[in-house]
């Protein structure tokens, strides 16, 4: 820092950033917070300016010299941008990679390095537009978090599912629906064939249903639809509520009835009640299912925000053992090679740099368990073979629409959900290639199941065709 | 009204319950359940037979039938394993199961021979 003058004496003023915050040939430690920024700058501010005021605003710099700098180690403290590259495709924004030591954060609070990292960088004069690509946690930093309370093996040990993707379905009209009749279709849904079923996102406890109603209602069905199938079920109750006590309050009643899970929304419930519910579900052997809303308004636009995949790092790190991935064919944004790449930093122990994917560092989570993905919005049951070779069999598959919307009702809606999936798996066991022979691996298990050839003939013509607007940036647009 | 179906499952029919994957799909095939128990042998899964009384299904722990194969990859030892282990419980319910010791859960389990139930 300038304050640091060789002689160590104080000279006051304004100098440029990257006097003290660009080192290109800094090697970043093993235990450094990494980020890639991608930079839009004001007209006439070089890169490495750019790059410097950045890493300086996210870490100990401010806009001028000050006289107590001279009493800490600013050269230990301070963040380092240490490369800089090329956007593919994009002559105006670049790659900004920035280094943070460890001394900076608190360990264990997602929260804490967030505040540093987009606190206030992101309104800063010197950017046109600021984008967080991606952050490398160090594993002294992923050790200190809880993590999901449970992970994806313990869920399918307690839910005893194995070998197939979870089948869900959130329950519509989203809104609207007495308690008694959102039961109703919460137990149609289950005794078809369903694994969950969900609330919507904000479905928290309006006049119309109030919490503690939905809950009772929808306990009743699960535990009717458990006896008559003989397999486990459940309902995402949300908790999402107004205030943490209230929260509590809701989760405390949900475990009394026996429910196996609960929902939240982290972004809109926020990040450090998010980290509490957790670590409550850890404590209460209750599954915690994690919906994104209000994502898009962060991590849509390509200059500006935080990308998903860092959302969904964050996700893994504060807590929550299922989080909504995107669908890649469904009737919301995902482009397919970003969707494979933070389905891996949501379910793997080690995640490999891969640009053709936008993961910008390894990523190494030690021995934290993994999220299940959710794929949920718009897909119904000829989407089934796609799902399957897309996610893989840790995901959980939610059908709305493609459920309730079955001419016969929500039972017969799952139960042709269900018999695809099983299709799908079986083929893929035995070794066919499920998105080239998807058509006939479906036509031959609705021979024996007149509920899936309704659903097929019912949403054949379906399809969402929109380009997506958060691309991968590659060269060639 | 007429063109929808009625969905036939009940409480009081014992034929209603449901186990699991591929139980809503018909009885698997021998030729069929070959080619599942090569799947598990190619994902270098420990092979594992369990079987229960249909009244006790709902049990995590299902009678272990020996131990699990470890190591097994003879399609046909694992074969002939599930047939033994159907003719000496004829009146259970068997699953077949390959366990992941890597990720330390069941990789898959199927019920591979439905017991007759006398409703």
């Amino acid at each position: 820092m300038n304050a640091h003058q060789p002689s160590g004496k104080y000279s006051a003023g304004v100098k440029e950033y990257r006097e003290t915050y660009w080192e290109p040939n800094y090697t970043p430690k093993d235990s450094d917070i990494l980020a890639c920024f991608k930079i839009t700058p004001q007209a006439g501010v070089p890169r490495e300016e750019a790059a410097a005021a950045v890493a300086a605003e996210s870490s100990t710099g401010t806009w001028t010299t000050v006289w107590t700098d001279l009493l800490t180690d600013l050269e230990y403290y301070k963040g380092r941008a240490y490369a800089i590259e090329d956007v593919p495709g994009d002559d105006e924004s670049y790659y900004a990679f920035i280094a943070y030591p460890m001394g900076l954060f608190e360990e264990g609070s997602v929260v804490n390095v967030f505040t540093s990292l987009v606190g206030n960088v992101f309104g800063f004069k010197a950017v046109r537009a600021l984008r967080l690509e991606d952050v490398r946690f160090p594993l002294w930093f992923v050790a200190t978090c809880d993590g999901p309370p449970h992970g994806i093996q313990v869920e399918r040990d307690k839910l005893d599912k194995y070998g197939r993707p979870f089948l869900g379905c959130t329950i519509k009209p989203k809104l609207g629906l007495s308690a008694k009749n959102y039961g109703r279709a919460v137990y149609e849904a289950l005794r078809g064939g369903l694994d969950f079923t969900k609330d919507d996102e904000n479905v928290n406890s309006q006049p119309f249903m109030r919490w503690r109603d939905r809950f009772e209602f929808c306990q009743e069905a699960i535990e009717k639809a458990e006896a008559e199938t003989g397999e486990r079920k459940g309902h995402y109750l949300n908790v999402t509520a107004p205030n943490i006590e209230e929260m509590y309050k809701r989760a405390e009643f949900a475990k009394e009835l026996g429910s196996p899970i609960i929902m939240s929304d982290y972004l809109t419930l926020g990040w450090a009640a998010q980290a509490s519910l957790s670590r409550w579900c850890r404590d209460n052997g209750m599954l915690l299912h994690v919906h994104r809303a209000m994502h898009g308004v962060i991590d849509r636009h390509p200059k500006h925000g935080i990308n998903f995949r860092v959302l969904a790092k964050m996700l893994r790190l504060l807590g929550g053992d299922h989080l909504h991935s995107g669908t890649v064919v469904g009737k919301l944004e995902g482009d397919r090679a970003a969707t494979l790449g933070w389905i891996d930093l949501m379910r793997d122990k080690f995640v490999a740099e891969d640009r053709s994917r936008g993961i910008f560092f390894d990523q190494d989570w030690g021995q934290m368990p993994g999220v299940l993905p959710v794929a949920s919005g718009g897909i119904h049951v000829w989407h089934m073979p796609a799902l399957v070779n897309i996610f893989g069999d840790d995901a959980c598959l939610q059908f709305g629409g493609g459920t309730l919307g079955h001419p016969w009702g929500n039972a017969a809606g799952a139960a042709a959900n269900r018999v695809a999936v099983e299709a799908c798996v079986k083929a893929r066991n035995e070794g066919r290639e499920l998105e080239k022979e998807g058509k006939d691996i479906l036509t031959a298990a609705a021979k024996h199941s007149p509920e899936l050839k309704i659903a097929m003939e019912t949403w054949k013509e379906i399809k969402f065709e929109f380009d997506t607007v958060d691309k991968l940036d590659v060269a060639h647009r | 009204m007429s063109d929808v179906h009625d969905y036939s499952s009940r409480l009081s029919d014992p034929n209603s319950r449901k186990m699991g994957t591929f139980s809503y799909l018909p009885p698997l095939t021998p030729e069929e359940l070959r080619k599942q128990v090569e799947y598990i042998v190619a994902k270098g899964w420990n092979p594992a037979i369990e079987h229960t009384e249909p009244e006790n299904a709902s049990s995590n722990y299902w009678y272990m039938w020996k131990l699990p194969m470890f190591g097994e990859t003879d399609v046909d030892a694992i074969f002939q394993e599930v047939e033994l282990c159907k003719t000496a419980n004829p009146d259970n319910h068997v699953r077949l199961v390959g366990y992941d010791n890597f990720k330390q859960t069941q990789g898959t389990s199927m019920v591979v021979h439905r017991a007759e139930i006398k409703a």
